[in-house]
């Protein structure tokens, strides 16, 4: 079943969608390049990665049903 | 004590202890806008003794749909001015201090110094770093909240734990660097809901309320991310920078905090840009006629020593005439802002431009294979 990946605020300008199930990556830089490939607006785009719902820092291995969550900054007020 | 407080004082584990903290309390709310006016009111509601409110804006029409402090009649005049009174008559024992101009690098050390916690309302990222950087400074904590179109974000960050003798998590673990002025279109509003910075500005008067009296779980160490559409909230476990950024006196005094909203007047995205990978790095480099220009900021890690210059992408506007006539190789830390960087160039000087695909970040990757 695969990946789940979650995009926040104003990410889904460039992704059109909220949320994509069942994504085939083996760890997050593949995800990455995968989601880059897919959505070339979201290369320039600026947002931390969360893996079921922890923070990371560094590429990370992905398991089948792994959630990821891209998030980026907000500023309005 | 009359009763204007009784119905919290009551509360399990709230009591007179927690009022009395409460009636201690000096916050400063900076920004009065969709945020600060419901954390404001409804922390003179609750009693907190000393508030002070910062904002240079006064009342325009479209404020209205959420900031319900403010009237119709009141177009044009001062923001804070206006609240420090209606909050005076809300609760007359509390002191609401109006300091009716914005935060800046000059003032910031010397307003937040006088407060206990500072609630960020502001709609600025160039504000939120201030904050973020003086705050941790003065050892001060203060609360994060901001909107994004139906969803708005909150944390609580550098709060001052005794068990805990590290660097306390800061606004600087989730985003180190201010985002470029492309990166997210933060001064062109992206529209709101009015409900909604109403909402999270309440939630934060709420975590003030927590730190104030110690009571319950704070949201220091999580960002909490509030879907008003779906209704739904999302939280996620911040960590700590294992290369923090050092901020002392030194970093704050030479950090650009103006530079956020500036956007180019040339239209970069007409240049294209050529992206080169480490090899062809590796190899350009060599040649004599490359300059390599690394525009990432003064702090930012680690340093190198195969740049020709460094020009941080805040002073790229006036540093491109300074260029020589070479083709340029911009680098930064993850190969983003170099292609802005490098169109921006482009626009302006007619010399061949490349950027470094996947910036730093790849060059060593490749570099410890």
């Amino acid at each position: 079943m695969g990946i789940n990946v979650l995009f926040f605020g104003s990410l889904t300008d460039a992704t059109a969608v909220a949320a994509l199930n069942n994504v085939a990556a083996g760890d997050t830089a593949a995800l990455q390049e995968l989601l880059h490939q897919q959505y070339p607006a979201l290369r320039t785009a600026k947002y931390f990665i969360a893996v079921n719902q922890q923070m990371i820092r560094e590429n990370t291995t992905l398991k089948t049903g792994d959630v990821v969550a891209l998030m980026p900054p907000f500023s309005g007020g | 004590m009359n009763d204007r407080y009784i119905r919290q004082v009551i509360l399990p584990g709230f009591g007179m202890a927690a009022q009395e903290k409460l009636l201690a309390a000096k916050v400063l709310i900076v920004g009065m806008g969709g945020l600060g006016c419901p954390a404001l009111q409804y922390l003179v509601a609750a009693g907190v003794g000393t508030i002070g409110i910062m904002d240079a804006d006064t009342v325009s029409r479209s404020n209205l749909h959420r900031q319900l402090l403010f009237n119709t009649d009141e177009l044009g005049q001062p923001k804070v001015k206006l609240a420090a009174e209606k909050m005076k008559a809300q609760n007359p024992s509390i002191q609401v201090q109006a300091y009716p101009y914005a935060l800046t690098r000059s003032n910031a050390a010397e307003m937040i110094a006088d407060y206990d916690l500072v609630i960020d309302a502001t709609d600025q990222f160039m504000s939120k770093y201030l904050i973020n950087d003086v705050c941790v400074l003065l050892k001060k904590p203060w609360i994060y909240g901001a909107v994004s179109q139906y969803q708005g974000q909150l944390s609580v960050f550098n709060l001052q734990l005794d068990s805990d003798s590290a660097e306390p998590i800061h606004y600087r673990d989730l985003f180190p660097v201010s985002p470029a002025p492309h990166e997210i279109a933060s001064c062109e509003e992206g529209g709101v809901l009015g409900v909604l910075p109403g909402i999270i500005g309440t939630m934060q008067a709420a975590e003030a309320i927590k730190i104030i009296t110690g009571l319950g779980h704070t949201l220091y160490g999580r960002l909490y991310n509030y879907d008003l559409l779906q209704a739904s909230g999302y939280e996620i476990n911040i960590v700590k920078q294992r290369d923090p950024v050092k901020i002392d006196q030194v970093f704050f005094e030479t950090m650009n905090y103006d530079t956020n909203c500036e956007m180019p007047e040339e239209d970069p995205d007409m240049h294209d840009i050529e992206e080169i990978n480490v090899g062809t790095f590796m190899q350009l480099r060599k040649d004599p006629n490359v300059f390599v220009l690394d525009v990432r900021e003064k702090h930012e890690y680690p340093p190198i020593d195969f740049a020709d210059a460094q020009i941080p992408m805040s002073e790229l506007h006036t540093g491109i005439s300074m260029l020589p006539e070479k083709s340029i190789c911009v680098i930064c830390h993850q190969g983003i802002r170099s292609v802005y960087a490098a169109q921006l160039i482009k626009a302006r000087r007619n010399l061949t431009v490349y950027s470094l695909k996947g910036g730093l970040t790849a060059y060593f990757k490749q570099e410890s294979r």
